[in-house]
């Protein structure tokens, strides 16, 4: 089956910022993503849970999302400006798609 | 003093505290009891709900005086200053740094519901009256202190993030909206309908507080837990001597307005409370730059574990001794 080329882009963040990070996506056009949530983890300030938080502060979300590769460069800079002062990490990944009119 | 002792105790041995240490233990001794996620919201729901329109119902009866008015006022008051107070305090005890400090101080400003919730219930059990309207100053001291942190903070130099955005979800952030959603339900209902609904939002009222509490204290002892290593005996000495200093101050303004004891105490419990729900969020947005393993483990870990234990009898002990009663 012929496949297309597209990247797919997971960006995991501090769960407050979520509603401006997707915000951010549908100013850049993306209206396809998924948003999951990250149960725990560690990193530079020590490893975390979500056990038992009470509020959204001391929460994570991973926003991941497929685009045609010439619109990653657009789309990196939008998002480096919510991204860049907060805890999380943006991965870019090559992958495969089956219908590329949808990206 | 017996006085203290004997309230202490009597507040130690309540079913209401007996969960909440019932959590701590669990968490500390790293059972597995967890709590699940969407029924201690739909606790918590039902807790804001019944208590903010019992205030609306009580305020219904004995109508609006400008004693409403001027404990609002000094409610908001309160949640400015008090953040100048715990900033100064923490460069006095600690070596955190500016944006940390401010970010600390804006959580002791602000004040913790459950902490409020639970201080409505000692006084039940004591049978003694508080104002209906002190749920309205409860959700009035929960932003201010967010812009003295954000002043204090911009005074270094140091850059924040606050825009309209922010200012929505802080002002209208659930809390605060079924609070004062469910007080003036309340006003309006008035003691007639509030009937209607009694058997459903008065007498589980404690039942459901105590599982509440006790969804609290393992979140207060997972807190705890994370303690070590995180925070300095200065910060943790701090955590300490902060509630009193808020409730000295939640006191002192009570007298100067002329409250009754029982809403004198809930100013204390007001001041001396910090918020782990709205304000941490908030700082996450303003000032990413703030570590949250020291505010959150600050408050949730020392500062609400206090409150809850030692603080509520030793707050009625003083409210008394001020205020009679």
């Amino acid at each position: 089956m012929k496949t297309y080329k597209a990247k797919r882009v997971a960006i995991t963040i501090e769960a407050p910022m979520e509603r401006r990070l997707r915000a951010i996506l549908e100013a850049a056009d993306v209206t396809g993503y998924s948003i999951l949530p990250v149960t725990g983890g560690s990193g530079r300030s020590g490893s975390w849970s979500a056990e038992g938080q009470v509020g959204l502060a001391g929460g994570m979300v991973q926003v991941t999302c497929v685009i045609r590769p010439e619109r990653l460069d657009g789309l990196l800079e939008s998002v480096f400006n919510v991204v860049e002062r907060h805890i999380g990490i943006v991965t870019v990944m090559d992958c495969d798609v089956l219908r590329a009119e949808r990206f | 003093m017996d006085g203290f002792f004997a309230l202490a105790l009597g507040n130690l041995s309540s079913p209401l505290i007996l969960s909440f240490v019932l959590g701590v233990a669990a968490a500390l001794g790293r059972s597995d009891l967890v709590f699940p996620e969407a029924a201690a919201k739909a606790l918590s729901i039902y807790l804001l709900f019944a208590i903010g329109m019992k205030g609306g119902v009580s305020v219904a009866e004995h109508g609006i005086d400008l004693r409403l008015g001027s404990t609002v006022l000094a409610g908001i008051v309160l949640s400015a200053a008090l953040p100048l107070i715990a900033f100064k305090l923490l460069g006095i005890m600690t070596k955190l740094d500016r944006v940390n400090a401010a970010a600390v101080a804006a959580h002791y400003g602000s004040i913790s519901i459950v902490t409020f919730v639970a201080g409505t219930s000692v006084l039940e059990s004591a049978g003694i009256v508080s104002d209906g309207f002190m749920v309205a100053v409860a959700a009035a001291m929960e932003a201010p202190a967010i812009l003295s942190a954000l002043w204090l903070i911009s005074r270094g130099g140091s850059e924040t993030r606050m825009d309209s955005d922010l200012w929505r979800e802080i002002l209208l952030n659930g809390s605060i909206v079924l609070l004062v959603g469910a007080f003036a339900i309340g006003m309006v209902v008035g003691k007639e309908g509030m009937a209607d609904v009694e058997s459903f939002f008065v007498a589980p009222f404690k039942g459901a507080l105590c599982l509440f509490l006790l969804d609290m204290g393992l979140v207060a002892g997972r807190g705890l837990r994370r303690s070590r290593g995180v925070l300095t005996p200065g910060l943790m000495a701090f955590g300490l001597l902060m509630p009193i200093i808020g409730a000295g101050a939640g006191a002192l303004a009570g007298l100067l307005i002329g409250l009754p004891t029982g809403s004198i105490f809930l100013l204390m419990v007001l001041g001396a409370s910090a918020s782990y729900i709205a304000v941490p969020a908030a700082m996450r947005v303003a000032v990413p730059e703030a570590d949250p393993g020291i505010y959150l483990t600050l408050s949730l870990g020392i500062t609400f574990p206090f409150n809850l234990t030692l603080g509520l009898p030793l707050y009625l002990g003083f409210a008394r001794a001020i205020g009679g009663g």
